[in-house]
This record gives C-alpha cells, structure tokens and sequence, in this order.
C-alpha cells in the first residue's frame, strides 16, 4: 500500500507523464448562451444508510441532502442527491473528499471518480433552453429550481444536472461521452437563442 | 411523452429515464432444490401476460437507479400507480370500482 503510494507521488512528479483533461479550454458563445469546459475538480460516488449520513456529513463538512433533486454547498465543496442512498460529492478547492471518509468509520462506500467525470458549465439567459434541447426534464425555476440537482439523460448520454444560479447549469458527464455532450450543447446552443 | 411517478424520487420523470424490469410480485422459492421442473418453469419463464392491469418492477435507471413497482393497464399503456419496491401488492387501485 505504502509502495504503491509512493509510485503514484513519483509518477505526478515526474515530467514525462502528464495528466491532459478532456477538451480542456474549450468554450463556445452563442447569442445567450456560453457552453464552456470546466476546470478538474474532486468527486467522489457516495454510497450510504440513513444511520451513517450524521458522520459522512461532519467529516465532510457539508450537510448531505435527504430530499430528492437537492444539493447542499459549503466552501467550495457541493453534496448532490442522486438517490435514496447515493450522492455526488464535488470539490472544487482541490481538497479530497475521498480522504475525509476515509477517517469515517461508519457503514459506506466511497469511490474516487474524479476523473471519470467532466463538467460543462452552460450559463446565460437562454441556458435552461439549450440544456432542454437533449434534456426531457421540466428545468423551469418552479419545478428545478436554483440548488436542485439531479440524474438524468441528456440526448444519448447520462448526465449529472445542477443548476447554480437562475441561468447557469453545471452539466457532470461521463469522460468518454464530454465530446458528444460538449457537441450537442455547443449545437444546441446556437438554436436556443433563435 | 409519458410522465412516471417515481416514488423514490417523489415526482413525475420522462420516460426516457425508466426502464422496464418484468413482471413484478414473483417470489423466488425458498427452497429452489426441492422445485419440481414443471414449477421452476412457471417461476423462470410463465408470465401473466394480461390485456389490462399488469404488475410490473420499473428501474429509474438515469434518476435515482432505484426499482420501484408500477400498476400499468396494457391496453392505454396508463400508470395506475406507483410504490415503493418491497411494499405488498396493492389491495385497491385508485380508482378502480372494486
Ligand atoms: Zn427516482
């Protein structure tokens, strides 16, 4: 275990092996509508019973949401409902969840997949339109309102919706769909405003 | 598009997030060695089939990703309702004149 620890700080230090996100930098505006890629963040998969959620949350330092379709922030670090016992953790500060559970001796299951993941913010005026273009859920203010969260399917892919302000979602897709989702976004962008 | 009630989620959902799962209700033998062939066939492969009120298990496979029951008519292809996976058949349906 130490071994293996010790490669991996070796391998991150090392020159020649060089860590590229998916379609880093890439951004599209369009009239209302800017669709761009985010920076890497840490997440983890969260799996847990009712009776461990007192712990997970102090050691996470974020309240993890009960009710359905809701998130919960705290410094940079956003708890999103997925399911009855399941949960999306992102952290933005670079700080890793996955270690804070670690010291959690309650009943869970966390699973880094920090990578597996990339984020597409979608913001401006028209953005609830141009995510609705693949997306067949109700994303009104009234029924998805600012902090909701949710799975669900965006086009052919599955997708992690939270929306972060009135017109701004953040859009967590599976790494090998980013292309094809950072594509129907960034096409379904430039019909939103007309 | 048709609207499913998920009763995890506690809202209508799209259709697209759902997946069917079979018939629902059908209980495993305890004791599957002492089955005879002809009963392991009506457990494994005989389903109702019915032109009406079926009983079915549905994934909310790109929502929660919870299985849930659903009472759903095969002739409108109208959900009747929802509950929760692990709670009893439903005695009444809503609705329903007996
Ligand atoms: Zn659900």
């Amino acid at each position: 275990m130490a071994k293996a620890a010790a490669r991996t700080k070796a391998a991150a230090a090392s020159p020649s092996v060089e860590r590229r996100p998916a379609l880093a930098g890439r951004a599209l505006s369009a009239p209302g509508v800017k669709v761009e890629i985010l920076p890497p963040a840490e997440r983890i998969s969260l799996r847990a019973p009712q009776a461990s959620l007192a712990a997970l949350s102090k050691a996470l330092g974020v309240t993890l949401p009960v009710k359905p379709k809701t998130s919960a922030t705290k410094d940079g670090r956003t708890a999103l409902w997925l399911g009855p016992d399941e949960w999306l953790i992102i952290d933005e500060t670079g700080k890793d969840p996955l270690a804070d559970c670690a010291k959690v001796t309650a009943l869970h299951s966390a699973v880094g997949i920090s990578h597996r993941n990339v984020a597409i913010s979608v913001t401006g005026p028209v953005a609830a339109a141009t995510v609705n273009s693949g997306c067949p859920q109700d994303l009104s203010l009234e029924a998805f309102p600012v902090g909701a969260a949710s799975r669900t399917i965006l086009g052919k892919s599955e997708a992690v919706l939270l929306r972060t302000a009135a017109d701004a979602f953040r859009v967590e897709c599976w790494r090998s769909f980013s292309d094809y989702v950072f594509t129907l976004l960034s096409e379904a962008a430039s019909d939103a405003a007309n | 598009m048709l609207l499913i009630r998920c009763p995890y989620c506690e809202e209508e959902r799209p259709e697209l997030e759902f997946r069917n799962a079979g018939e629902a209700h059908i209980a495993r033998s305890a004791n599957i060695d002492a089955e005879s062939d002809d009963d392991f066939e009506k457990f494994f492969f005989i389903r109702a089939n019915p032109k009406g009120v079926i009983y079915e298990r549905w994934r909310h496979i790109h929502g929660c990703a919870r299985f849930f029951n659903a009472v759903r008519d095969t002739v409108t292809d109208k959900f009747v309702m929802t509950y929760k996976a692990g709670e009893p058949k439903p005695a009444k349906l809503p609705g329903a004149s007996k």
